[in-house]
């Protein structure tokens, strides 16, 4: 009788648990194991050839352009990334305290920040991408108030390509954050506010002492997305610059790196699936290594209520 | 009390609320002119947009919009669209909820381990998996058939969907299902007719997290779909834009074809959508 009731229920658990277990093994851990197995060998198009140890990892490293190429994405995800904290986080910070101090017309500013975030990277990156033009809605407003000598090729200069394409990328996700830290600071009890209020506390004592001590876990949380989002750039290059990162590589990132090497090419003009396979596995290390470390900077942070 | 009233702040924290209210109404200003101007330069002339940026049209021309729609196939776009993301969307909700009613309600070994398996699917980037991902589409021979794109929605949405609902199963008491298995409830009948109906605030949330980010979906359409009456909006509109670099007008009523549809069902549910869109990220 027991066991009856036993196996029924690892019936049921067995009934309600497959469908979706098969569904993320199937598509997205077998994925996993599959990139870590075909960078271990050599390939032709897309037939499998001899096993060949590391040696794709060590081309990427070393060999030429995948070294070259694979240390300019590198260098420009990570400027992704410094950017994004600095400014739109910080900015996020700012907009997510400003509103919870119920500021005039915060319930309006907290809906219209939000706007952008519903919206496809792929349609902001193409708006954009037309105000960035030469003749754009950019340079105009430049002119218009007499700033026109700053007027530029915004993502056809090496030099700013890559930052405008960022800032696009922050107006369209700065709202994110800042709700998130809107949302955080209100679950702070209003004691703890309360009784720096009546010390006397001004508003940039307040935030540093007691606010943000204790919305460290939202942070933890934004920063980790921060990272993944960091070195999941890709189809914000691919609307405002193009695949190539253009101009001359300066807005490649792993994301079109990575494209470019399985889809064809780097180096050929074919898809080179044992190179792209490694680029793939070092994505996957990164992101696991980078979110880990981050959680435990901000956990060593965290302050018990 | 302790809020920034202007009324019975000091000096100090007058001019900090001044300074504030300009930096958000700069920045509204900053969200809102791009889209002002994306919509009416869609009634402008190519000629008049670059040479008048700030000017509004002459008239209101709605053919470039029923241009868009009909003959370069935005409605065919859209619908598809349409069709990947509630297709995916239902199974996510089913498969999601059935999981995560599996691994909240039963006490069970292995429990831990399953459910962490789930959660590893968020933290995993699933671009980096395009080539084993386009080997396994290719293997079920789905290349450039909607199920490749559906099946892969699919898997971005349950493990959020499994995050999301079992953390709020786990808050239902039990004495609720006891009382049904008691008298003789199936558990299929007790995750369908009492737990889910409870959940479905939550389960509203994640239709909103998973649905939002699946209409936006490039990458994945963009590998797997080539054939044009196939692909979704966003990937339609970059090859439309490919097509027709030159005339301005034509992108913008593109754009805005694209973006407006978002920001009226915007306008209605602002609520929903951001407690849904962040709703892996607040507790």
């Amino acid at each position: 009788m027991k066991i009856r009731k036993r196996l029924k229920k690892a019936g049921w658990i067995t009934f309600f648990v497959t469908p979706g277990i098969l569904i993320v093994f199937v598509f997205i851990l077998l994925p996993l194991f599959m990139s870590l197995f075909n960078s271990l060998f050599s390939w032709n198009q897309l037939i499998r050839h001899d096993f060949v140890g590391i040696d794709n990892f060590k081309r990427l490293f070393t060999a030429y352009p995948y070294q070259q190429r694979f240390s300019n994405a590198l260098g420009n995800n990570a400027r992704w990334f410094a950017v994004t904290m600095l400014v739109q986080n910080l900015m996020g910070l700012l907009f997510g305290y400003v509103l919870s101090r119920k500021i005039a017309g915060s319930q309006i500013y907290r809906r219209i920040f939000f706007i952008p975030v519903l919206f496809s990277i792929a349609a902001v990156g193409f708006l954009w991408g037309l105000y960035l033009r030469p003749n754009g809605l950019v340079n105009a407003l430049l002119q218009l108030i007499g700033l026109g000598k700053y007027a530029s090729a915004w993502l056809g200069n090496a030099g700013t390509a890559t930052y405008a394409i960022i800032l696009v990328n922050i107006w369209r996700w700065v709202g994110f954050p800042s709700l998130v830290f809107l949302t955080a600071i209100n679950n702070v009890p209003s004691e703890c506010t309360e009784a720096a209020y009546l010390d006397g506390a001004n508003e940039w004592q307040m935030f540093k002492r007691i606010v943000f001590p204790l919305i460290v876990p939202s942070v933890t949380i934004i920063t980790v997305l921060t990272v993944i989002g960091s070195l999941n750039v890709f189809e914000q290059v691919y609307t405002m610059a193009g695949l190539d990162g253009a101009p001359n590589y300066a807005t490649d990132t792993i994301g079109t790196l990575f494209y470019r090497t399985a889809f064809g090419s780097v180096d050929s003009g074919a898809p080179e699936i044992g190179i792209g396979s490694a680029v793939a596995v070092v994505i996957y290390l990164m992101t696991f290594s980078i979110s880990l470390l981050s959680i435990m900077i901000t956990k060593s942070k965290e302050v018990e209520m | 009390m302790n809020t920034m009233r202007f009324r019975f702040a000091s000096f100090g924290k007058r001019i900090f609320i001044v300074l504030m209210q300009l930096v958000m109404i700069s920045y509204v200003i900053l969200i809102i002119y791009p889209l002002f101007s994306m919509i009416i330069s869609s009634f402008k002339s190519t000629r008049d947009i670059m040479r008048f940026p700030f000017s509004l049209p002459s008239g209101f021309d709605f053919s470039n919009y029923v241009s868009v729609w009909v003959d370069k196939g935005f409605s065919v776009y859209f619908l598809n669209s349409l069709y990947y993301t509630v297709a995916s969307m239902v199974f996510v909700v089913m498969f999601g909820s059935m999981a995560a009613f599996g691994i909240s309600r039963y006490a069970f070994k292995g429990n831990t381990m399953l459910y962490m398996l789930f959660l590893s699917g968020i933290m995993l980037p699933l671009k980096a998996a395009v080539i084993p991902l386009f080997q396994i589409v290719k293997g079920f021979g789905i290349m450039d058939n909607p199920l490749s794109v559906i099946f892969v929605f699919i898997a971005m949405g349950i493990p959020s969907t499994v995050f999301i609902l079992s953390g709020f199963m786990k808050t239902i008491p039990a004495a609720l299902e006891q009382a049904a298995r008691i008298d003789g409830a199936s558990e299929l009948r007790i995750y369908s007719q009492i737990v889910m109906p409870i959940c479905m605030p939550s389960v509203a949330l994640v239709v909103i997290y998973n649905a939002v980010p699946i209409w936006n979906e490039f990458f994945f359409p963009l590998v797997f779909l080539q054939s044009d009456r196939l692909k979704t909006l966003p990937v339609g509109l970059s090859s439309f834009i490919g097509q027709h670099s030159t005339k301005w007008e034509l992108l913008f009523t593109g754009l805005s074809m694209a973006i407006v549809p978002m920001l009226i069902m915007y306008l209605f549910m602002s609520k929903y959508f951001i407690k849904g869109m962040t709703a892996g990220a607040v507790k």
